[in-house]
């Protein structure tokens, strides 16, 4: 009538969702673990967009951080160990329209997982990556992780683990392909949300390495850099995770880096490891590297008819 | 001159790698089939890309048999071969592939050879042939190929094709036709130059192999149905796109992979997908993510791949994924024998992972059911909500035969993704409790939120590491098989209802089985044969059937103990795969006999060995 379409106010309005929406069981980890704090600001990423709940799958593998499937109330796969990303990878290939994120940890991805680590990351398919980066193992106990410290003593080096850790920004930034490599604390809620928030965004593999507590196994990892924070480098740029009024007083140390400077961005990683300057922001973006699953979903809505056309123009090649 | 009429022949060019005997055999066959003769032709394949040449491992070739009944095996000893040199006739003779009277055509061109060393080894291999029975001709195919052409090791080929085609009797046009198609793309010359070759080929027999001159009628009673000359990689990767699969997850391996290539070529056009993932766990993971966002998918592999698979394979059970996987079996274990034959992933499908993990096997027992099987598969895989492992092997991978064209119809496709709201009522998996089954939530149903877990689960997919309901769960899972079996009917008998002995067989062995039968059953012998294409669940009634048999074995290309050996006795020894399955299923005393030569099993020896159990059983009833 008069050209207005009725109903269109109620369609707009149709579904709110509320944080209530994206929770799924109670959280079972620790108390005081870090993962609580990304699984919170998680649910508000989504809240925040009104994504319906139905259309994100948490995709993960085994570990503590790969509960999270289990506390969301949206879609999940809470798959194998090591194998989260190319779960995540064959959801999205012939799903676009599915929001994929990743919750996998330092076990997981740069250890049983580094195979499908390295591979994933040069896919670039449009998913959101997060790492649980407690530097050792939990849910088996406190076993050395590939980035646990060096002398840091576990069940399985009692005397201290032997090697030097690994560097999961600079292995993930010489990968081609790499499109997005943040890393970001979990025990601060502003600086956690704009970087979820930012990754969430982007186009591409959005790699988000969590450096997070975990209280029960090796609280003294991350209570030394709670306490003296000058070890942590806060990366800012325009073009960077934003940081609101007070949170940059929180960083002692900071330095202007453009997130399209990949040179940069490599130095940065690497002092990680050579003079444990440990940055905190967004090292790496590019948006302009194609998604493989703009090619892997080609023809994912071909008609049935289109389908036997295919297929009888096939046997025709072989018909006598 | 008229040609004298034979019944059939098995014919094999011999080369090394690279000099197209493939391609001159598998014209040939299209020629036959074309003719209306029963065809199948196998590939010799080296395991190298380029072996070293005029050495006996690097045989490279093809055998077609051809008749004028319906073919479905390699046959026994060759009756004719062509050979580009002397060397690679060592493998095939080693091989038991030539008999006393096969005829030999063999290019002459090493007995003038610049290296007197070659120039020794061909004429002591010559007379070694002759004494060995074979009936060699020396033939300057070379030269004459020179004339046409500057380089034969380039054409030699077509060359040859002209021979067999004027020695069978072919029409000449078609076989100059079917060159035109078989490097159709390429340049007019290329097209003419070949078909020169083969011309030249043709007068080459006629003048000198005139005594060589067959005619094989076409197969009696064969209507004008349309058909399809494929081998059974190709027929695979033809039911993954009648399937309305939409995503193939692979990972390169031999010899699996031609299905793939396949793929990779016409898949797009019905909007599909081939994903070459960067290992054998990834394939399959990939896989599985599609088909749990609802996109039934396939990956495709053979036994090393399976077995790097396996951990996937029981999230897929857990889970309940729809997955449909072809497993193209080849020699084991470990890389065993990459392009030879062997079934011997049967038990490895069925029990090769921790916990009780059942799912859904099939074997295609010809080419035409690489086809239909993977079709089946789709639909089962998501009816019964269950990964579906499809048996084929190497054998059928390479082997090219005619088959009816398949009636492709709306229902082999996967039904449209279902977005539907979903009854939150309804638990993700809300299992009958008498069958099993269960529909499904598909990410994007609003109201089916669930999470997939490895883990043990409840209805609602939560996790839960109770006595009841991890008793529950696994029941309901294997109960899906008994529903499967209930829906299925018992194997059909090859040959008599009842007798003295019945051959039980699987996969590609099909063929050969049924012909060393209907030869023992032609001489009098009371034997029939029945073929499984379902191993997990196993086909009903097979204790019944069993029962009216006074002896039942399998014949199996796979590993079992000869009850004769030294160390071997009834209670050790290790019978081959299905035997140890039916042994299980039915409690009959089900006897075996095995081998693992790596190739596919000659009719001939089937029947050799059937014919011993024969006699054994009736000296023991004092026959």
């Amino acid at each position: 009538m008069f050209g207005i379409k009725a109903d269109w106010s109620l369609d707009i309005q149709e579904r709110y969702f509320t944080l209530d929406d994206y929770e799924g069981n109670e959280a079972r980890w620790c108390s005081g673990c870090g993962d609580h704090a990304v699984l919170a600001t998680t649910h508000r990423i989504l809240r925040d967009a009104q994504l319906p709940p139905e259309k994100s799958v948490f995709v993960s593998g085994i570990g503590c951080s790969s509960r999270m499937p289990h506390y969301m109330a949206t879609y999940g796969l809470h798959g194998l160990h090591g194998r989260a990303l190319p779960l995540a990878c064959g959801v999205k290939s012939r799903r676009p329209d599915l929001d994929v994120w990743v919750a996998t940890g330092d076990g997981d991805c740069f250890s049983i997982g580094a195979g499908p680590w390295v591979h994933a990351i040069r896919y670039n398919m449009n998913m959101t990556v997060l790492v649980f980066d407690n530097q050792i193992y939990g849910l088996t106990k406190k076993q050395t992780s590939p980035t646990s410290p060096i002398n840091l003593p576990t069940n399985t080096h009692p005397e201290g683990a032997s090697l030097d850790m690994l560097n999961p920004n600079t292995v993930t930034l010489g990968i081609t392909n790499a499109s997005f490599v943040a890393q970001v604390v979990d025990w601060n809620p502003p600086l956690l949300h704009e970087t979820l928030k930012a990754a969430h965004a982007h186009k591409g593999t959005s790699f988000v390495r969590i450096i997070q507590r975990c209280p029960v196994f090796v609280d003294g990892i991350t209570k030394a850099l709670q306490e003296d924070s000058s070890r942590l480098l806060l990366l800012t740029h325009e073009n960077g995770i934003p940081v609101a009024p007070g949170v940059d007083r929180l960083f002692p140390e900071s330095r202007e880096h453009d997130p399209s400077n990949m040179a940069e961005a490599l130095e940065i990683a690497r002092d990680e490891t050579t003079k444990d300057i440990i940055p905190v922001g967004l090292l790496y973006q590019n948006s302009d590297i194609p998604c493989y699953d703009e090619l892997s979903s080609q023809g994912h809505n071909t008609t049935d008819a289109k389908k036997i056309a295919a297929t009888h123009a096939a046997l025709d090649t072989f018909a006598i | 001159m008229n040609p004298t009429t034979i019944q059939e022949h098995i014919v094999e060019i011999v080369s090394d790698s690279g000099e197209g005997a493939q391609k001159c055999g598998q014209t040939f066959g299209n020629i036959s089939a074309k003719m209306r003769n029963g065809v199948w032709t196998v590939e010799i394949i080296p395991a190298e890309i380029q072996p070293p040449a005029r050495t006996p491992s690097g045989a490279s070739g093809i055998r077609v048999r051809l008749g004028s009944k319906y073919i479905t095996n390699v046959g026994n000893e060759g009756d004719l071969v062509v050979a580009f040199n002397e060397q690679v006739l060592y493998s095939r003779i080693a091989n038991g592939a030539y008999k006393k009277g096969t005829i030999v055509l063999l290019d002459n061109r090493w007995a003038t050879d610049p290296s007197t060393k070659i120039q020794q080894l061909y004429v002591k291999a010559v007379e070694e042939f002759r004494d060995h029975g074979l009936i060699v001709h020396e033939l300057s195919i070379h030269e004459a190929c020179l004339k046409v052409v500057k380089d034969p090791r380039k054409g030699k080929n077509m060359f040859v094709l002209g021979m067999l085609c004027r020695i069978y009797n072919r029409d000449r046009e078609m076989g100059r036709n079917e060159i035109a198609l078989t490097f159709a793309g390429k340049k007019e010359a290329i097209i003419s130059s070949n078909q020169n070759l083969f011309d030249a080929g043709y007068q080459f027999a006629i003048d000198q192999l005139s005594e060589y001159f067959f005619d094989i009628p076409p197969q009696q009673g064969m209507g004008d149905q349309p058909m399809v000359v494929t081998n059974g990689n190709t027929a695979v990767g033809l039911g993954v796109m009648a399937s309305g699969m939409e995503l193939v997850s692979m990972y390169p391996i031999t010899p699996a992979t031609s299905a793939s290539h396949y793929l990779a070529d016409v898949f797009p056009a019905c909007g599909g997908f081939v994903h070459q993932a960067e290992d054998e766990i990834a394939a399959i993971a990939f896989a599985i993510g599609a088909s749990y966002a609802g996109k039934t998918a396939c990956t495709i592999t053979s036994g090393p791949g399976m077995a790097l698979k396996t951990e996937n394979l029981g999230l897929a059970v857990m889970a309940e994924i729809p997955l449909v996987i072809v497993d193209v079996q080849r020699g084991g274990p470990s890389t065993g024998l990459p392009t030879k034959i062997e079934q011997g992933d049967l038990l490895s499908s069925l029990y090769g992972m921790p916990g009780d993990a059942p799912k859904v096997i099939l074997a295609a027992a010809t080419i035409a059911e690489c086809f239909s099987l993977v079709v089946l598969a789709r639909k089962l895989a998501e009816a019964f909500r269950t990964p579906v492992i499809v048996l084929t092997d190497a054998n059928l991978a390479t082997g090219v035969q005619p088959w009816e064209r398949p009636e492709l119809t709306r229902d082999m496709l996967a039904p449209p993704l279902d977005q539907s709201e979903w009854n939150p009522q309804i638990p993700a998996y809300d299992w009958d409790k008498k069958t099993g089954l269960s529909q499904r939530p598909i990410p994007g149903m609003p109201n089916g939120e669930y999470v997939l877990t490895g883990l043990s689960h409840t209805k609602r997919s939560k996790v839960s590491y109770e006595a009841a309901e991890n008793q529950q769960s696994t029941s309901m899972r294997s109960r899906k098989l008994a529903t499967l079996q209930s829906t299925l009917t018992p194997p059909k008998i090859h040959g008599g209802e009842d007798g003295d002995l019945l051959v039980v067989g699987w996969g590609s062995t099909f063929g050969a089985i049924e012909e060393a039968v209907d030869n023992l059953r032609e001489r009098g012998n009371k034997v029939s044969a029945i073929h499984l294409r379902f191993l997990s669940p196993l086909e009903p009634g097979l204790k019944d059937i069993f029962s009216r048999f006074n002896k039942v074995m399998t014949v199996e290309v796979n590993y079992s103990d000869d009850p004769n050996a030294p160390m071997i006795t009834a209670e050790n020894r290790r019978y081959a795969q299905l035997a140890t399955l039916l042994r299980v299923q039915t409690l009959v005393d089900v006897d075996c006999w095995s081998v693992v030569y790596g190739h596919p099993l000659q009719p001939d020896l089937i029947e050799q060995a059937l014919q011993g159990h024969l006699d054994t059983l009736n000296s023991a009833t004092g026959e």
